[in-house]
């Protein structure tokens, strides 16, 4: 509202001056949007330099972890040694001494081997897995009995070590875990072409174990399915249950807000606090089971609530109200209007949540410490309440070793758990991608 | 249905009487939105198989009472609503109304045209759907072709039925959201605005299939555009500041407003 009495304002500025003002400014003000360009620029080549330096340190590190050095060696499977009395029973032939068929095979190739300490040097390049590995061959085919045949047997983690290069035959020799005699009987048994490198399968099917050459990442992966199971199974329903009923149902009142507001707070709660909470009420409080994926999945499962319950309450949001008009105008009832409407239009970013949340859950090491996941389990777990491990905490545990063969493995169970998380991710962005609605 | 009109005579003095006999008579009605009052005492009738148009200013309360008559204001929950609209002399706030069977019986068509995202087929048998108004597939086919013929909207849709409703033009969605609400064949439709994002050939589409309806529906219409409400309607009611200022015969309130403001909003002098 411009009062008549006063005049409008006359323009003050000459044309070309200000033409000439404009000029002057554009240079500043383009020079100012390359010296942002250039800012986003370097941050992103900054960014991306350490992806490619994380991904090639660990995977320089870990590949090795994929391939184990091994031996052939012929072996004769003396009967007076594995069952004397020729009975077949399986339990005198899986008490046999296995051991021996295989030092006495390795004594064979290097007959000069006359001394006890030498002698147990040699027998320490084949691990102990060897007996195992023999035995089982034995146990399913006992007619190999008196026979004489040609095994494959895992070599010792340091001798795998020293083949890989991982350990130099320059350093001194009281430096170093394989000592030069061993590297005399390795070089023999290379040059008559006995020793060879294979894919590491015992790493993919094996569970924990003392002895690097034989642990394996197969228990984690297992424990960590069980409990990513009991997880989702536990969170992604009532997470789901309760965006739905806070978003569509809740009155908009005090109390509301107040939950509301806790739920924010609980995503940002340190997560092993959950662990301890896990530890007081599951373990101490109800008795359940220690170390079992059941009590894990639990403890994860109130840890991934509030993401999923924040992203499912943000894609409910993003339904527009017209949907929720339109329905209710027809007579729906409310129920009907989420679940004919909006909840299949808010599912895409609610599965995006869930996926995130669960990839989330996937690498947590923290809480499952406090309850007992920490332990050093052998086994492959065969249900819910058998102690487990999962593979975050088996990369802590194997870290934490000292055998210098742990620490590729390390690695490459690193190289396993990104594997599965980059996958939880694409699936999150495929889920995405297919069940966009356009409007 | 005339007696009712005989015992509310001293109103039907204020309010012009109208022709026709009245499917939605509200008295009183007032609405609050927290501590702000949208609406004050309002008594209006609409008549039965006419068009009724709203029409004010902005922020006059049309939409607010329009949407009474429905209660589609219970869905924002800091609104109350105190007076009667009776629907066939039936209270719709009272308690034993089931809000659902109301909005069987009193469609809605927004301003923006909302089709579900899903195809057309499926938009429109939704509401025979929910409330098993069809026995079988061939019933329900039958509805969802005589719906879709009575929005003027089969000729265009009937070989791509299958398509997502939201593929369709602003003003073919704004007709498929007309035959989504008379599939349930309701008794009242209630249109809010619903050219107000079309373009001028849609808007003489709807308006036409307007004229149409109204012999078997009864339609309330809001509409910022005069034109619109002298073409389409047969009654007008002028709020203003929440207060019903007049109502009457469309041709009387455009040609003759007995309120001075009418007039002056009619010649464009505020709004």
């Amino acid at each position: 509202m411009t009062d008549a009495a006063t005049p409008l304002p006359q323009t003050t500025l000459d044309r070309n001056r200000k033409s000439d003002l404009v000029a002057a400014g554009l240079k500043k003000r383009y020079a100012a949007e390359r010296r942002f360009k250039l800012y986003g620029i370097s941050a992103v080549v900054i960014a991306l330099f350490f992806v490619v330096l994380l991904f090639s340190t660990i995977i320089s590190n870990g590949y090795p972890a994929f391939t184990q050095t091994m031996v052939k060696l012929d072996v004769t499977l003396y009967e007076q040694d594995i069952d004397p009395d020729g009975t077949r029973d399986p339990e005198i032939l899986s008490n046999a001494n296995y051991r021996k068929l295989v030092r006495l095979a390795l004594f064979d190739l290097f007959p000069e081997v006359k001394s006890r300490s030498d002698k147990r040097k040699l027998s320490s390049m084949i691990s102990s897995g060897a007996a195992f590995a023999l035995r089982k061959a034995v146990m399913d085919d006992p007619s190999l009995i008196n026979q004489r045949q040609q095994f494959l047997f895992t070599m010792s983690d340091d001798i795998d070590q020293f083949y890989k290069g991982s350990i130099s035959s320059k350093s001194p020799e009281s430096d170093r875990r394989v000592n030069d005699k061993q590297i005399a009987w390795l070089l023999r048994l290379v040059d008559r072409g006995l020793v060879e490198k294979n894919f590491n399968t015992t790493f993919f099917t094996g569970g924990d174990s003392r002895e690097p050459e034989l642990a394996g990442i197969w228990g984690a992966a297992v424990g960590s399915f069980f409990t990513l199971l009991v997880t989702l199974v536990l969170s992604f329903p009532i997470g789901i249950a309760s965006a739905v009923y806070l978003e569509e149902f809740a009155p908009k009142n005090r109390l509301t807000q107040i939950i509301e507001v806790n739920i924010n707070n609980l995503a940002a709660v340190p997560s092993i606090v959950f662990g301890l909470l896990g530890l007081a009420i599951f373990l101490n409080f109800f008795g359940l089971p220690r170390s079992a994926p059941l009590v894990g999945g639990m403890v994860l499962a109130l840890m991934t609530l509030p993401t999923i319950i924040i992203a499912g309450r943000a894609a409910l949001k993003a339904v527009p109200p017209s949907i929720r008009e339109a329905a209710l105008g027809m007579g729906a009832s409310r129920i009907q209007t989420v679940s004919h409407h909006v909840l299949p239009l808010a599912m895409p970013g609610m599965l995006t949540g869930a996926i995130l949340g669960m990839a989330q859950a996937l690498g947590e090491t923290a809480p499952l410490l406090m309850i007992g996941m920490v332990a050093f389990i052998v086994d492959v777990p065969g249900s819910i309440t058998d102690p487990a491990t999962v593979l975050p905490v088996q990369v802590y545990l194997w870290a934490d070793s000292p055998e210098r063969a742990f620490v590729e493995r390390t690695s490459g169970a690193i190289i396993v758990l990104l594997g599965f998380l980059i996958m939880m991710n694409a699936a999150a962005v495929i889920l995405r991608k297919k069940f966009e609605t356009k409007w | 249905m005339n007696q009712n009109l005989q015992s509310s005579s001293q109103l039907a003095d204020v309010l012009s009487q109208p022709a026709a006999p009245t499917k939605l008579k509200v008295r009183a009605l007032s609405v609050y939105y927290g501590d702000n009052q949208a609406l004050f005492g309002v008594d209006l009738d609409i008549p039965a198989n006419q068009v009724t148009s709203l029409i004010g200013p902005s922020g006059c309360g049309k939409s607010t009472f329009l949407r009474c008559l429905n209660r589609m204001n219970e869905t924002i929950d800091s609104c109350r609503v105190s007076g009667d609209i009776l629907l066939d002399d039936l209270n719709i706030y009272d308690k034993s109304i089931d809000v659902v069977h109301l909005r069987a019986r009193v469609g809605m068509v927004f301003q923006k045209p909302n089709p579900f995202p899903k195809s057309i087929y499926d938009n429109v048998s939704y509401g025979p759907k929910i409330h098993g108004l069809a026995a079988n597939k061939s019933e329900m086919d039958h509805i969802v072709q005589s719906s879709l013929e009575r929005a003027g909207l089969w000729g265009e849709v009937k070989d791509r039925l299958q398509s997502p409703g939201t593929g369709l033009s602003g003003g073919q969605q704004q007709r498929l959201c007309i035959a989504r609400a008379i599939a349930v064949e309701p008794e009242v439709i209630l249109m809010d605005e619903p050219c107000s994002a079309l373009d001028p050939i849609a808007t003489a589409k709807i308006e036409e299939l307007m004229d149409e309806l109204k012999n078997n529906f009864t339609i309330a219409i809001v509409t910022h555009s005069m034109q619109q409400a002298a073409r389409v309607s047969q009654r007008t009611a002028f709020f203003h500041l929440g207060k019903l200022i007049e109502v009457g015969d469309t041709e009387q309130v455009f040609t003759t407003p007995k309120e001075t403001r009418t007039q002056e909003y009619i010649t464009g002098r505020f709004g």
